[in-house]
């Protein structure tokens, strides 16, 4: 561990919280349809792009229209994509020739993206075509982040709004999030990528011929592009296999701190604009405070393990921290707390192997995205997920005290806390059942790559992973086999929409509900207790449910590490 | 509910083929055109070429395993640095296969420089299979060997190495590092005579 690499968590923090406020406020504008300056460029399309479908933005929908419209929505993005990979082989823009995708991957692939999730069983390079990348993947990272910020809004509006029958209109916040705020800054951010050495070119590929006096083909295409949005959007999906440890993703230091903050920025000011709709900031604070206080405690984890290094190689001679699957130009540092950002928000882009990573190291990645992906969480998702957690955090509170709960100034009764459960609980049920059904099947023994402990750490890490919508992975497991990309394409299906319909229907009972003013009697939630409280709940509810998984993976593995034990 | 479902099949069905058109089309092909006029280089691979003829590219590593040039690290990318298969290699860190692979290539490069701990980014493979960089302890770990094989004052290719280390920006972001392609040029470009 070095100054420097605490330096730079620090500076990272440091420019989080600079830019909570200015996007938030962003996009609380977006939150209440508000004009922005862009509307003099990008109104026109937004208006027309409703004409033609038919659309009434002011039309206002109860919880079960707009659960309906974005599930049909996704389920017309997903056949989209499925029809693209499969059809690839006879489409124009395939330099290198790729056939279609077989059956299972592009519905593995459709599934993904469409869910933010961005598992890939396939390596980019060596398997989809630049079309396939623009037409079938890049849509998906907007549309599925513009699909996540836009529930967050209805939530939002289910504590915002009194005695209401409607949480907003799907079309109109998704279609604003989109042109508003992903494709300008993406722009933005491409362009900065291309000037870093990004790669943005219609070429499949270059050739090479090496100092050494060797052939070697370099793949291209068009990354930057995919890039800004891949790492804006919490999607995750990287142009190439490594993602961005590819030195054409991710060329330099400066491109990676750009990229990490893309990750956390609509995150972090997504709990700004929460506590505007409310009506009072320090709600969003107080989220913000427990959410910060994980990633913290995560990061030093981790940064701590990979510097210390695997006892197992010093053994052998070998000095330093562990920089097995690690790029130099990120060292350490850079790769720690990159791999700890991805998996608290629900990015899943890597730049270095968590396979590779220490036990511990690699323990708190697969955490992060057990914990439900809340510390800040994906677009959109982390937050509706952490207040899912606040209405189980305040429910707790009010037992002790023997009140009814109220959460900024709503109620909190059986149906709400019923529904959270039932949210909540997908996580551990679908990740604990499929792991254990992978352990036990021939089909599911014939993934990993490593043995003993770590063997096993890599399956639990694959259904955490894609119930979880994060998409990173321990990428030793062999995914593209029938067995695993139909199971795990249902693990993200059920991941992502059996936790928003639940959500949602939250959204629309507190909608309805009448303002209870706050009283001397009612647990404040704000400040040190409550924030206490947040991260207790996450803890608790989130972690435990997975300690004994984790004893048997990651804990285990460290501890034959300590022994010098080989597998 | 049944109204729920008919109004939501036109704009789905029409939303996607727009959306489709803006996000997956003129996006990246804008974009495309932006980077070609106005980031040629870096749009394209950021390539150099000797004589027309191109040579590798300032970001990704390439193969270099002879005892002439600064050796790139270990690779699980292909057969190594496979520009069109880019790979980490996953091990775990009890893995039987990384530590024996380890072994090996401390032995091997012990060999050449003897008594001194080896980096450890020598004997690791990277993240990407692709890595252009090495540690600055890992070059000056073999400047013994290049200096004695190419016959040149080791002062001098140490020399070269120090000019060729790369600092982190701002002092903190990112590592200190050489660029072994950039170095190994610069080797060539010092016209030594292969020691017999």
């Amino acid at each position: 561990m070095s100054f420097q690499g605490w330096l730079l968590i620090a500076v990272f923090v440091g420019i989080l919280l600079l830019l909570c406020r200015p996007m938030g406020q962003w996009l609380f504008a977006l939150y209440e349809g508000r004009r922005t300056p862009l509307h003099h460029v990008l109104g026109p399309v937004e208006t027309g792009f409703y004409r033609l479908s038919g659309i009434d933005p002011g039309e206002e929908q109860g919880w079960r229209r707009y659960a309906v419209h974005m599930v049909i929505f996704n389920t017309a993005l997903l056949l989209f994509t499925y029809a693209i990979l499969r059809l690839q082989g006879g489409l124009p823009l395939n330099p290198l020739g790729f056939d279609g995708a077989s059956e299972h991957l592009a519905f593995n692939t459709a599934v993904s993206f469409t869910t933010n999730t961005n598992w890939q069983s396939y390596g980019g390079e060596s398997t989809m075509s630049n079309l396939s990348q623009m037409l079938g993947l890049t849509i998906q990272n907007f549309l599925s982040a513009a699909t996540g910020i836009a529930l967050a809004f209805a939530l939002f509006r289910g504590f915002a709004r009194r005695s209401a029958t409607t949480i907003g209109n799907f079309w109109a916040d998704m279609t604003r999030v989109t042109l508003y705020l992903l494709l300008p800054l993406c722009v933005v951010l491409a362009i900065f990528y291309i000037a870093s050495g990004v790669p943005q070119t219609l070429a499949g590929s270059v050739d090479v011929t090496t100092l050494e006096g060797v052939k070697q083909t370099l793949a291209l295409g068009p990354v930057a592009s995919q890039e800004a949005i891949k790492m804006l959007g919490t999607n995750g999906g990287g142009f190439f296999n490594v993602n961005s440890a590819h030195p054409f993703e991710n060329p330099t230091a400066l491109t990676n701190l750009v990229q990490m903050l893309s990750i956390f920025a609509i995150g972090v000011g997504l709990t700004w604009t929460f506590g505007r709709a409310v009506g009072d900031q320090r709600q969003g604070w107080a989220i913000l405070a427990a959410m910060m206080t994980l990633f913290l405690a995560g990061a030093a984890v981790a940064y701590w393990q990979e510097a210390a290094g695997n006892p197992i190689l010093h053994n052998l001679g070998v000095a330093g921290g562990n920089m097995e699957g690690k790029e130099v130009r990120f060292g350490i540092a850079q790769s720690a707390l990159f791999a700890v950002v991805t998996t608290a928000a629900s990015c899943g882009a890597v730049n270095s192997m968590h396979d590779s990573f220490t036990a511990l190291g690699g323990m708190i990645p697969l955490l992060n995205i057990q914990l439900g992906e809340v510390v800040v969480g994906g677009v959109g998702a982390g937050i509706y997920g952490f207040l899912l957690f606040a209405i189980l955090a305040v429910f707790v509170a009010g037992l002790m005290v023997g009140r009814t709960p109220e959460y900024v100034g709503k109620k909190i009764e059986a149906r709400e806390v019923k529904l959270a459960v039932l949210a909540i609980a997908v996580l551990p049920l679908m990740i604990l059942g499929l792991t254990a059904v992978a352990s036990v099947t021939e089909a599911g023994l014939a993934g990993p790559l490593n043995k003993g402990p770590h063997g096993f750490s890599e399956i639990l890490y694959a259904f955490t992973s894609a119930v979880g919508n994060n998409g990173s992975a321990f990428a030793g497991l062999t995914a593209n086999t029938p067995f695993y990309n139909g199971l795990l394409g249902v693990a993200m299906w059920v991941g992502r929409f059996f936790i928003i319909i639940p959500m949602l229907a939250i959204a629309g009972g507190l909608a309805a509900k009448k303002h209870t003013p706050a009283t001397t009697g009612s647990f404040p939630t704000t400040g040190l207790l409550w924030t206490g409280l947040l991260i207790g709940i996450v803890l608790i509810v989130g972690g435990l449910t997975f300690l004994p998984s984790l004893a048997l993976g990651p804990i285990a593995d460290h501890l034959a590490m300590a022994g010098g034990q080989l597998f | 509910m049944n109204k729920d479902f008919t109004t939501a099949l036109r704009p789905a069905l029409v939303m996607t083929l727009l959306f489709a058109l803006l996000l997956g089309l003129a996006y990246p092909l804008a974009l495309t055109g932006i980077g070609q006029a106005i980031f040629p280089d870096q749009a394209n691979g950021s390539l150099v070429r000797d004589h027309g003829k191109v040579v590798g590219s300032t970001l990704v590593g390439q193969a270099f395993t002879s005892d002439r040039y600064f050796n790139t690290r270990p690779s699980a990318a292909g057969d190594g640095y496979d520009g069109l298969a880019s790979s980490g290699s996953n091990l775990g860190p009890t893995s039987r296969v990384l530590a024996e692979r380890v072994k090996d290539d401390v032995a091997r490069f012990s060999g050449t420089s003897p008594g001194q701990p080896v980096p450890a980014d020598l004997v690791t493979t990277s993240a990407s299979g692709l890595d252009p960089h090495i540690s600055p302890e890992a070059a000056f770990f073999q400047v013994d060997r290049v200096a004695r094989v190419r016959g040149i004052d080791r002062a001098v290719v140490r020399k070269m190495v120090g000019d060729s280390v790369e600092h982190p920006l701002m002092a903190f972001l990112g590592e200190p590092r050489v660029n072994v392609f950039k170095l190994n040029r610069r080797l060539d470009a010092f016209g030594s005579k292969p020691a017999a």
